[in-house]
């Protein structure tokens, strides 16, 4: 078998939904199905083969080709298939993810990973804002499963995250971990301003010396029993974070104008 | 049967089911992981009067515990699983959590789900912190040397208790002899403990007891001092009997060390006083696990 391949034919001018395209809704469905299912593009309803030449029959492993950043709701919900974009993706990558493994070879816009609850999604490229967060209005964005990104990611990654591992190999812009409730964020390159505002608990765990805001306090220098156990857990991983383990921090608790019982962690 | 002058009795020890986990104790150093492994298996030689039956399985290489530093693994056995998970949290809290720089991981991932640091982290004041890695549950309690890392739950498996086999000698050093020898081969198997001091017993009992408030009592056919007051089960050349408990995860666990430790005491042979191997048979009344020594040695 091989895998469901989706290739884009010509960028569309309008955003596309393309949240029907993944493994668990297309499982026992023919080409022919495949190809008549509608899209909803800006205003109107487009077939699928509009837009995407399709080939191949393995529907629990899709690959789409040729990917823009007016495709959104690539891999909703999805459940223990594999999917692969080839280029960019829109906003709302990976949302609600159950299980599976999503890889995305270019750039994802906003909300990518937003309230994901389990598998592996990474991302090649950079993430927009709100990566891993809740939707607005929703008070738990990601739930588990891991994110890796290994490029840069916006502002107010991990917003209102509740579980689950996000890592950042680059940069990670202003609010990260904001209203954080647990979980764990890693990022390798440099933070940005107001970092884990509002959080309550969950670990931030940085390479870089961030500017930590007032109601962050000094802990002091820890050797951490988890840390080797956390860093054993990303072997399996193809990222720089499977090669990292360390145990010594600067311990950092915060945010006192919350709950006080998350922290920022800074390797040493 | 006889092998290397000594005597195999025609006879099976008998077994009773029990319920079993594992944990993993890792500490600094092999020293300080070994001083809190001992502690939480103290006081545990059996379940008439301590409530479980414990022992150090074996030491752990860094390279096999879950944190990569030293450690030590232990069994703990209980008659139901409410008991076991009673004790495995009560020694857990008073001589692992307490242990410098100790941290307390699941041995065993299959079977019903035990707490194990689960409620200890309250001890935490509400300081604690969890992590989720690789779908398991951590607790990081803060302590005053640093954190107290422990794992949520552990494994609880059925298991078998009370295999056992005695060795009757010419002399009472010549008994002991030959049973730290069983000892030091026995254990090096995996998934048992000889839960008694040093892994030998010398005061064997029998089922009930002249004194109706007991459930047991000193085993007088293999006493060498009754030889002539009661119904002996010794010969008048012994003069020493010494019993090896053992506790195994499965029947299969138990036959192999009762192996393993008959045949070390057999190399030792008659020449070094080994008359005889026999067995607590208590015809059936003790456990539906039976042993018999002749097909084990085969």
């Amino acid at each position: 078998m091989s895998a469901l391949t989706f290739t884009v034919k010509q960028e569309t001018a309008q955003r596309v939904d393309v949240s029907p395209l993944v493994c668990h809704l297309l499982s026992g469905l023919t080409l022919a199905e495949i190809a008549a299912i509608e899209l909803q593009n800006g205003k109107r309803k487009i077939r699928t083969d509009e837009l995407f030449e399709v080939s191949g029959d393995d529907t629990q492993n899709i690959l789409i080709k040729n990917s823009y950043a007016k495709l959104d709701f690539i891999a909703k919900e999805l459940q223990d298939g594999v999917m692969t974009v080839e280029g960019d993706a829109g906003a709302y990558f990976g949302m609600s993810m159950k299980s599976g493994e999503l890889t995305l070879n270019g750039n994802a816009g906003l909300y990518a990973a937003c309230e994901m609850k389990n598998g592996l999604l990474t991302i090649n490229g950079n993430a927009g804002d709100f990566l891993g967060a809740a939707l607005p209005g929703n008070k738990q964005g990601m739930k588990g499963g891991t994110v890796l990104v290994k490029g840069n990611v916006g502002q107010r990654a991990g917003d209102h995250m509740r579980r689950g591992n996000m890592l950042i190999e680059g940069n990670a812009g202003d609010y990260c971990g904001s209203r954080m409730v647990a979980g764990t964020i890693a990022v390798m390159g440099t933070t940005g301003k107001f970092l884990g505002y509002a959080m309550q608990r969950g670990t931030l765990l940085l390479w870089q010396q961030p500017t930590l805001s007032a109601t962050f306090n000094d802990c002091g220098s820890h050797t951490l029993a988890f840390l080797p156990i956390l860093f054993k857990s990303f072997k399996k991983l193809d990222s720089k974070f499977a090669s990292e383990s360390f145990n010594r921090v600067q311990r950092y608790g915060g945010d006192m104008a919350e709950k006080g019982r998350a922290e920022v962690l800074v390797k040493l | 049967m006889i092998i290397n002058g000594v005597s195999i009795d025609e006879t099976f020890a008998e077994a009773f089911p029990m319920k079993a986990t594992r944990a993993i104790i890792t500490a600094q150093n092999e020293k300080w992981a070994m001083i809190s492994a001992q502690a939480m298996t103290g006081f545990a030689t059996s379940v008439i009067a301590c409530g479980c039956e414990a022992g150090i399985e074996r030491i752990l290489e860094p390279s096999e515990t879950p944190d990569g530093r030293p450690g030590v693994s232990i069994l703990i056995f209980a008659m139901g699983g409410k008991g076991l998970a009673k004790q495995l949290e009560t020694r857990a809290g008073q001589c692992v959590l307490t242990s410098p720089t100790s941290a307390l991981f699941a041995g065993i991932d299959d079977g019903v789900q035990i707490p194990l640091g689960k409620n200890l982290r309250y001890f935490g004041d509400g300081f604690q912190t969890s992590k989720k890695i690789d779908g398991k549950r951590y607790w990081r309690v803060p302590v005053m040397d640093g954190e107290f890392l422990t794992e949520a739950t552990t494994g609880r498996v059925d298991a078998v208790g009370g295999g056992n086999f005695l060795v009757l000698a010419k002399s009472q050093p010549q008994a002991l002899a030959a049973c730290e020898a069983a000892i030091v081969e026995m254990k090096k198997m995996p998934n048992v403990i000889m839960p008694f001091p040093g892994g030998v017993v010398r005061s064997g009992s029998k089922v009930g007891s002249k004194y109706p408030a007991l459930g047991a009592s000193t085993n007088d056919a293999f006493c060498p001092t009754l030889k002539g007051v009661t119904k002996t089960d010794l010969s008048p050349d012994i003069e020493s009997v010494m019993e090896i408990v053992i506790d195994g995860l499965t029947k299969e666990d138990i036959d192999n060390a009762m192996r393993v430790g008959i045949q070390a005491v057999c190399d030792l042979g008659a020449e070094n006083g080994i008359q005889r191997i026999s067995a607590g048979n208590y015809g059936g009344k003790l456990g539906p696990f039976h042993f018999h020594l002749q097909e084990i040695m085969k």
